[in-house]
């Protein structure tokens, strides 16, 4: 009788454990508009970077004023790893957040994968009318807005004047001209030229553009990264770091891009206004006037860099939506950017808010908004973003010598084709 | 003794089942029940009920932390799914799974694809180099730490210490020595006059700093298993033989090695298995780069799943299989190999 005892209380305690595992999950979801009043929690992540981070959020807190029963919780995601945990988030539900900050080339992949919530019918108006155009055009899926653009950028070359000043080098417009360049830098200051960055296949985009070509051509579609510009953008990155003009790293690229630039051990590098902020606060910049910035040097077929930014998204499986796309109508508002503008020298996405003094007035701001009207807008397929993973891996070879141009165009188009089904 | 119980069992394998039979006959009679060879399920449970109640949990747990995954992953293998037609619930919208069965097609496209090759002998190369290495260093260090000396409990202690570091934290710890213009190592070696290495930015070197961390990682657990198994051998051994007058050498080489063999051969078999799926060492210090110069099979299959978008899980779950068939393979050939020898596994 004993064991039977014994039989009993095994029962009863795994039963116990299992109540015990399916304990309730989802204690409160309080959204709705009590009275027509939001309330409840939205849940932000950012993919702002170091030197941005507190800024935003400190404006995304600021939303609580408006909206006193609504708390923001902010999560800094690192962009790196954001796309990933956004999809992981996204397609489990769990401890998702209401709404993202997504990089312009990922909406189409979200919007295709029915992560997220479209923008309702006004707001969608406003984008149409009050944003810039080739913003508006990026938080779009099949004529459909699911975005609303936060900030815009395009890349241009950043330099330390002061150095350029001592080799007696102006600013180069070509890469010819940024290889002399850095020859008289490095034979009268010792500094390198320039920084590439070697680990992230964005940074390859402004090379194959200056060679005249893409990575797809979207109308007719066609893979054409393995084309003859596209050999010769992996042969101009692999020139630069050979003949000593530049130097790069295959892993860890950003952070040593910035201590370098910022220590003053570069003279120049390729960047967007996301780096401003955080090279005001390098050792080199504490003259924020030190700071130069022009086009992105030309290459044989002339200048291009490529269209980014970020606009905010709302999940489709949030819980309190209503709340959350009030958020994304307070961070994409005129006030919000123009403080954005001023305190990072980040874009604007609304044309009237080039209008502002201290949005007109910023030197960051002057440069880069020419420079996005003309910046090469990116096909918005879904596929976008895919493209990035493959074709780092191709690029961190050209660039440090692991294989010959030639292949490594072959390699990255033969994996292209392996995403864009169908494509020639 | 050892050896004999296994000949035996690998030589009368057939001799074996009789006695078996015989022994199921003889205990089905003395209980006097209907006399059939095999008992009936239900009296099977009626007697070890017990038994089976307790172990019941653990099968539960098995089955849903290994056994469902598995099955399920080789199933996927046998499907075209990807993130795009898998199953998900999205707030108030479900989606249905559109995949489908697509029998052997994705290992007959990864077989194909000389990138598994590559990656193949890769991971082959960086398994036995880290094997060996961490299994000699382990073997040294376990032989220094066994004789008596002044501080010997404080050289186990920091010996050990790797192992008591979580993995990831090592791994980035070796990132930042590692890191070409601003790290540690490098600036060491500029203060001696010598040139930058680009220990993560250069395939030949990024392998060798790969198996550098691994094997720091590995060493402790080698290490500590190996000290056990010279603690177990008896001293009278070594008396003896130097008695009749061993060189040191030969003490090693005839009492050392073969009173080891039982521990290594483990721990070297648990080494390779843990090696060869080694995920975060690769990962966290060059995430499979530069360009692809590191990437074993698993960081492969995980690059398949989550790097690159849409996420091919059906790929994934491929390589995943393939990786698992490679090691239970080398698992079986080992095995043999060790009957051959006359241990016992």
């Amino acid at each position: 009788m004993r064991r039977g005892i014994a039989a009993t209380a095994l029962v009863a305690a795994l039963a116990l454990a299992a109540t015990a595992c399916g304990g309730d999950k989802d204690g409160d979801s309080g959204d709705k508009k009590a009275g027509g009043e939001l309330s409840g929690t939205v849940t932000w992540w950012d993919t702002a970077n170091d030197a941005e981070k507190a800024t935003f959020e400190k404006i995304a807190k600021a939303f609580t004023a408006k909206h006193p029963k609504v708390t923001v919780k902010y999560v800094n995601v690192p962009y790196g790893d954001a796309q990933n945990k956004v999809k992981n988030a996204f397609s489990s539900g769990a401890d998702a957040p209401d709404v993202i900050r997504a990089d312009v080339g990922w909406v189409a992949d979200f919007a295709s994968l029915g992560y997220l919530d479209r923008v309702p019918a006004e707001t969608a108006k406003k984008v149409d009318s009050e944003f810039l155009p080739q913003a508006a055009a990026s938080g779009k899926f099949e004529g459909t807005t699911y975005a609303v653009p936060q900030v815009i950028d395009t890349m241009g070359l950043f330099y330390n004047k002061k150095i350029l000043k001592d080799a007696g080098v102006e600013a180069p417009k070509s890469l010819a001209e940024l290889k002399t360049a850095a020859e008289a830098i490095k034979k009268k200051t010792g500094k390198t030229g320039l920084y590439l960055r070697g680990d992230d296949s964005y940074w390859f985009l402004p090379l194959i553009y200056g060679e005249g070509g893409d990575l797809v051509d979207a109308k007719n579609k066609t893979v054409t990264v393995d084309g003859p510009a596209g050999v010769k953008a992996f042969k101009a990155a692999r020139d630069l770091v050979t003949s000593g003009a530049a130097i790069t790293n295959a892993t860890d690229g950003w952070n040593n891009m910035q201590t370098a630039f910022k220590s003053g051990k570069v003279a120049m590098m390729i960047n967007g206004p996301w780096a401003v902020a955080d090279a005001y606060a390098g050792d080199q910049f504490k003259d924020k006037s030190n700071l130069g910035i022009a086009a992105v040097p030309a290459g044989s077929a002339g200048q291009g860099a490529p269209q980014g930014g970020h606009d905010l998204a709302v999940y489709a499986g949030s819980k309190n939506r209503d709340a959350a796309h009030a958020f994304v109508d307070y961070m994409t508002s005129q006030e919000v950017q123009a403080q954005s503008a001023k305190e990072l020298s980040l874009l604007p996405t609304r044309t009237a808010a080039y209008d502002l003094p201290e949005v007109k007035n910023n030197e960051m701001v002057q440069f880069f908004k020419p420079a996005v009207d003309k910046a090469v807008e990116r096909a918005w397929i879904p596929e976008n973003g895919s493209l990035f993973a493959p074709l780092q891996v191709q690029y961190t070879k050209a660039v440090t010598g692991a294989s010959s141009p030639e292949d490594a165009a072959k390699a990255a188009g033969a994996e292209f084709r392996k995403i864009l089904k169908g494509w020639k | 003794m050892a050896a004999h119980t296994s000949q035996s069992v690998a030589k009368a394998a057939g001799e074996d089942d009789l006695a078996r039979g015989r022994s199921r006959r003889t205990g089905s009679r003395t209980e006097g029940s209907s006399g059939r060879n095999r008992p009936g399920l239900g009296q099977v449970i009626s007697k070890h009920w017990y038994a089976w109640a307790m172990v019941a949990p653990v099968v539960l747990v098995l089955g849903v932390i290994i056994g469902w995954p598995l099955v399920r992953g080789i199933y996927l293998s046998l499907t075209d799914a990807n993130e795009r037609n898998v199953a998900r619930t999205i707030g108030v919208n479900e989606i249905p799974a559109t995949y489908e069965f697509v029998g052997l097609d994705n290992y007959t496209a990864v077989l194909a694809d000389p990138v598994f090759l590559q990656r193949l002998v890769w991971t082959v190369t960086w398994t036995v180099a880290c094997v060996s290495v961490t299994f000699t260093l382990g073997l040294v260090l376990a032989n220094m730490l066994n004789r008596s000396f002044r501080g010997r409990s404080f050289y186990r202690m920091a010996l050990i210490l790797p192992w008591a570091v979580p993995g990831f934290v090592s791994v980035f710890a070796w990132r930042f020595l590692f890191n070409r213009d601003n790290g540690i190592l490098n600036k060491v070696l500029e203060g001696g006059g010598i040139a930058a290495v680009p220990w993560l930015d250069d395939p030949t070197w990024a392998k060798l700093s790969v198996i550098t961390v691994n094997v720091w990682l590995g060493v402790p657990f080698m290490m500590v298993a190996l000290l056990g198994g010279l603690q177990s051998i008896p001293g009278e051994l070594y008396e003896a033989a130097e008695m009749d007058g061993a060189s040191a050498w030969q003490r090693f080489r005839h009492i050392t090695l073969p009173g080891l063999r039982t521990v290594s051969m483990t721990v070297i078999l648990l080494s390779t298995i843990w090696t060869f799926n080694m995920f975060p060492v690769i990962f966290l210090l060059t995430r499979g780069g530069p360009g692809d110069a590191t990437e074993i099979l698993v960081t492969q299959a995980f690059r398949e799943a989550f790097v690159e978008s849409p996420r091919d899980f059906a790929g994934s779950a491929t390589w995943g299989v393939l990786i698992l068939a490679l090691l239970m393979i080398f698992a079986l050939v080992y095995k043999r190999s060790l009957r051959k020898q006359g241990e016992v596994w």
